[in-house]
């Protein structure tokens, strides 16, 4: 039908042949990874700041370690590492306990990784958010007989998610463009989706920038999503300037 | 492991005996894309911060499409995109320019540094102190003297460490090179893989060589930024 719309206002070159539904299922591949990863990758992150930032070195070293070197190793070779590897551990690890052969879905893989590796980012934001809730806060809620819980659920949660904000939409930003990366350990996602379409119709270039735009629409959307969420978390804080 | 050393130990660091292959050719690739990145990004950042629309809408809508959309497929435009489209091939000149892998990888990885660098910039083009641009005017300094003398010294300094920040994101960006046939430090961590099956030493080996190159690069920022931005220290 969109085809022959297309064909009646006379730009049936920007027809896509068929590929349409393939297209959008790439497209929500991609959604569906990024927003799981994300999830993963917040959960982390908030682990590994309470690790970061506890008094105990048995928590605090291995949670240094995890940040610095994940951020210090490109997404793709941990990508690929982990990738690869989490197969071969686990059929080790079943050869070893004499269970049956499990293979890892390539989508639940996809996730695990990204979720890993931004979780190191993650930790750090979440790290430095918490560092800027006032001392006083914390101490108060301590005085009012606050348990350890409700601290961080009434007190700090609230008010670190204002300094993480910025942090957080900069490194969903970040992992949804790395989301492209997956079609390379074999994921049928967006990318795969447009080079498939474009390899078989000769209309590469075409398609390839459809699949860019497509990634444009989604980062001006959440670009939007997040200004309203800053808003939002900015309630009640003073701006001296402006 | 040592077998896999003894093998690949050459064409990791810089040669597989024909071409410049490894820690070399990452190295190439992003000092290039740097280098270029940010020799285009200063003019684009003053035009970025222009009062005239016309001047300041252009490179703003350039680094928003740069920003907005994963270097993954702008290298795949530049590499396979453009290629496909007979009106390049039958230019004799771009025919030759983007039939070349290292061309079309470098040219996609400076104009995605660049969009970056130009908004670092332009950034801190913007929180200039206004005492000292008004200052630098009562002097006389106007149009480029302005730019040259205090502005851009000012503003470039104030950026090291969101520049720094680019320059690591971008050596992990170039891992995405040998998807263009470039046989940087991932592409020889997987031919050893693919020959070997030794995966997690394969691309251990690889994460251990670029982990060691973002950490010189932390530290050569760091000693920049110590020379560099000495200014906003405490006071001695």
């Amino acid at each position: 039908m969109f085809d022959n719309l297309l064909q009646i206002l006379g730009l049936s070159a920007f027809s896509l042949k068929g590929f349409g539904p393939i297209l959008l299922q790439g497209t929500w591949m991609t959604v569906q990874l990024s927003i799981l990863s994300l999830l993963v990758s917040v959960l982390l992150g908030l682990l590994g700041a309470s690790a970061k930032l506890s008094s105990f070195s048995l928590l605090r070293i291995p949670a240094q370690l995890y940040t610095t070197l994940i951020r210090g190793v490109p997404d793709l070779v941990l990508m690929l590492l982990i990738f690869y590897s989490l197969q071969t551990w686990l059929s080790t690890l079943t050869d070893a306990m004499d269970w049956d052969y499990i293979e890892i879905d390539p989508f639940a893989a996809g996730v695990i990784t990204l979720g890993f590796i931004y979780g190191a980012y993650f930790t750090e934001t979440f790290r430095g958010a918490i560092l800027a809730v006032p001392r006083g806060q914390l101490e108060a809620a301590t005085a009012y007989g606050l348990t350890r819980a409700q601290r961080f659920r009434f007190v700090t949660f609230p008010q670190m998610m204002r300094f993480a904000l910025p942090g957080i939409g900069n490194n969903w930003m970040v992992i949804l463009k790395a989301t492209a990366l997956v079609s390379i350990i074999g994921l049928a996602d967006l990318v795969k989706a447009a080079q498939d379409a474009g390899k078989s119709t000769y209309q590469l270039f075409y398609f390839l920038v459809l699949a860019a735009l497509i990634y444009l629409l989604i980062t001006s959307a959440s670009n939007y999503v997040l200004r309203w969420l800053e808003r939002r978390y900015a309630a009640g804080a003073r701006e001296a300037v402006r | 492991m040592i077998e896999l050393l003894q093998q690949y130990w050459r064409p990791f660091l810089y040669s597989d005996g024909q071409h410049i292959t490894g820690l070399a050719m990452t190295l190439w690739l992003l000092s290039a894309s740097i280098f270029i990145g940010f020799l285009v990004s200063i003019p684009l950042s003053i035009a970025r911060v222009s009062p005239k629309r016309r001047i300041r809408w252009p490179v703003e809508f350039y680094t928003y499409l740069f920003r907005g959309t994963p270097l993954y497929i702008q290298l795949l435009i530049c590499y396979t995109g453009i290629y496909s489209l007979e009106a390049v091939r039958e230019q004799p000149l771009l025919n030759s320019f983007f039939r070349d892998a290292m061309n079309c990888t470098i040219l996609a990885f400076a104009l995605n540094t660049c969009a970056y660098t130009t908004e670092i910039f332009s950034g801190a083009i913007r929180s200039m102190n206004h005492g000292e641009v008004e200052a630098a005017k009562a002097y006389g300094l106007s149009g480029w003297k302005l730019y040259a003398y205090v502005i851009m010294p000012s503003a470039l300094r104030r950026s090291l460490p969101y520049y720094s920040n680019e320059v690591i994101l971008m050596l992990h960006s170039t891992t995405v090179a040998f998807t263009a046939t470039i046989p940087d430090i991932l592409k020889i961590a997987r031919d050893a893989n693919s020959a070997t099956y030794m995966t997690f030493q394969s691309f251990g080996i690889a994460a251990i060589i670029y982990l060691t190159i973002t950490f010189t690069l932390v530290g050569l920022f760091r000693l920049a930024e110590r020379r560099w931005l000495a200014f906003l220290g405490p006071a001695h």
